[in-house]
This record gives structure tokens, sequence and C-alpha cells, in this order.
């Protein structure tokens, strides 16, 4: 466990927090808070980020777990697919039947 | 004093879940860490909230009671109101178990009272929902889901301390050595408890008992406590015979209602 600056003592891990709501399809990352283990995230986030019934289901992730893109290649990355709009889907029609698209 | 059992019953749970909620609430900003802070304080107004359903309540008898009035105070108005019972009721009025109004210690402390208090609450509330008066079984139902969280909250923590490290196990044992004389008046039917259990009204402590102590056994377990034998216990407080720490706490919580009658934010 990581030290906690301010006070010296072990703190806890930092755990990433996914919610969906009622209306949505997937879990969407709300942010983040201190806990012991996955089962204490699981009911921390469920005080701190469901209290006005924004979700039906949690997910929690350590953060240590996950990896992120490197900013400094953003551009190598993304602005190669600036000038490529014909990877969009927009040139046809959906029918009506179809949702959440 | 008043001769209408139903009116102090009902007064006596409101008490209940008034006083453990403001004792929770008193940790809101001094949490251990934001999150527990957070959580404690959803707990403390799930209890407020179901206080303030019960005073309506007692409220509304009061009202339309023909006993005598005078056992409630009513400022003002002349009415009484859920703010009147909760804000302009002396120590000898509160009917609150001696349990939720200890102080709030440590960490440890804090957790064990909300513990022994909503195992009780979880298989009272249940039994409450089943029971005669409607609005009180309306108001057991929509509290019994509250209080699964706040066992199910507290039960891990318990664990967590218990089974923790030495100074959390030691804290846990001196917290028990604190309340564990408090937890048998759960389980002493007050006088208007027992006129309402035949009634179908209230619900029947002595049957509860097995089923707590069986939870706390369950816990304790995992937790690596030790249930004490039941030893002397100490009653009264659903009589109005407080412990001192009543009286610190209500001379807080009142005390701007008392200096300035009927003010609003």
């Amino acid at each position: 466990m990581e030290k906690n600056q301010n006070t010296g003592r072990t703190a806890w891990p930092l755990w990433e927090i996914f919610i969906r709501s009622k209306q949505g399809l997937d879990h969407k990352h709300v942010g983040s808070l201190h806990a012991a283990d996955a089962a204490m995230a699981i009911e921390n986030a469920r005080d701190v980020y469901t209290r006005r019934m924004e979700g039906v289901s949690i997910w929690v992730v350590e953060s240590k777990y996950v990896h992120a893109s490197n900013p400094d290649e953003a551009a190598s990355f993304y602005d190669p697919a600036n000038d490529k709009v014909y990877r969009h889907p927009t040139f046809y029609d959906l029918p009506d039947e179809l949702k959440h698209m | 004093m008043t001769k209408d059992p139903l009116i102090d019953y009902t007064l006596h749970l409101a008490d209940n879940a008034l006083v453990l909620g403001h004792r929770n609430s008193e940790w809101t900003g001094h949490g251990p860490i934001l999150e527990q802070d957070i959580a404690l304080s959803n707990i403390a107004l799930d209890q407020i909230g179901q206080a303030r359903y019960l005073y309506q309540y007692a409220a509304g008898l009061i009202n339309s009671s023909t006993t005598d009035r005078g056992a409630y105070p009513a400022p003002r108005t002349g009415e009484a109101t859920e703010d009147g019972l909760a804000y302009h009721r002396d120590g000898w009025d509160f009917k609150n178990c001696l349990l939720v109004e200890q102080d709030n210690g440590d960490w440890a402390k804090t957790i064990l009272r909300q513990f022994f208090f909503s195992a009780y609450q979880y298989f009272f509330y249940q039994q409450l929902a089943g029971r005669k008066d409607g609005e009180l079984a309306a108001i057991a139902e929509k509290s019994y889901k509250e209080v699964s969280y706040h066992l199910r909250w507290s039960s891990e923590w318990v664990i967590r301390l218990g089974d923790g490290t030495e100074e959390s196990h030691r804290r846990m044992n001196d917290a028990l050595d604190q309340l564990w004389r408090l937890t048998g008046e759960l389980y002493t039917p007050s006088s208007y408890e027992k006129m309402l259990v035949a009634e179908g009204i209230a619900v029947d402590l002595t049957a509860l008992q097995p089923l707590w102590e069986q939870r706390i056994a369950d816990v304790f377990r995992q937790a690596g406590l030790t249930v004490p034998a039941l030893g002397w216990q100490q009653t009264g407080g659903k009589e109005g015979k407080h412990t001192e720490h009543l009286g610190y706490l209500l001379a807080e919580m009142q005390f701007l209602q008392r200096a300035y009658p009927g003010n609003e934010w």
C-alpha cells in the first residue's frame, strides 16, 4: 500500500468507478474513490455516486490496473483519423426501428 | 401523563431514529476517510428521515387525542408538530433506547453501536411491517430497505475491525465492553409496548431476541470476536431514564429552536 503524503499513514488504494444508469446501456466512468478492497469499493461507490438514483449497476476497477495512452503520442495516435471522414457511418440511412445507434 | 400507548410507542420509535441519526451526523466532516464520511452521513439521513415520518404520525395522533394534551409540548401554534416533538421535549420525555444515545467514541464504538442497532431494527421493521397499525406498517416497510443496507455496511465494518489489526481488534473489544450492557434493553418491553403487543400493534420483542443473537453471533464469528455472556443489563431509556449522554446531545441538537422558537433557514 502507498503511504499517504499528508499523514504518513498507509492509504487505501484508489478505484475507478463505472455506473450504468437506468436508461443507459453501458457503464460510464463517473470518478474514483478510495477503498480497502473491491467489496468496500462497491459500497463506497453506492454511497458516493448513486445517492440521487443515478445507477442500477456498479463496476469497480483498481486504478493501478488501468493502462492509459500516452498524451505525448496524441498527434500520431489521433490526428491521422482527422481527414478520413469515410470512416464515419454517416453515408447511409438508418431504419427507424434501429435504436441506440 | 398520557394514557395513549400508541403515541408513546410511536415517539419511542421516532426518538430511536432521531437520536442515532443525530449521533451519526456528528461524524459529518470528521469521518476517517471521505468515502466513509459520506456513507455514515447517508445513514444519518436515512434515520432522520424515518424519524420525520414517525414524528409526523405521532403529532397527528396527539392532535386528535382526547387524553391529556399537556403531556406533549406544542409550542407557538398549539398544535403538535414534528419539529415541536423533536426540539421542544426534554430528556425525560425522550423514549429512545440507551444504546443509541451513547457518545460516538472512536470509529469502532460508532460501528458497533450501529451494528447492534441495525441488527435490531432489521428484524424489528420486518415484524412491524406485518402489524395492525397501517401507518406504522407502511413506515416499517420503507425503512426496512434502508436498514438492510445499514446492517450490511456495519456488519462488514465489524468484521474488518475485529479481524483487522491488533489495534482495531482491541478497539472493538473496548467498544464491546462499553456497549454490551445496553443491548438488553432492546428486548426489554416497556409498559406501552406490553399493552400494544396484545393488540397486535407492537412487535413482540421476546420473539426478536433469538434472531438478533444469532445474527450477532454469525458476524462476531467472522470478526474473531467473542459474544459476551448476557450479564447485567442497564435499562430505562424507553421510560425516560437516560444516561448522562442524552442531555449533551439534546443541548446541541435543540439549541437553535430553544433559543429562537420556530426559526427557519
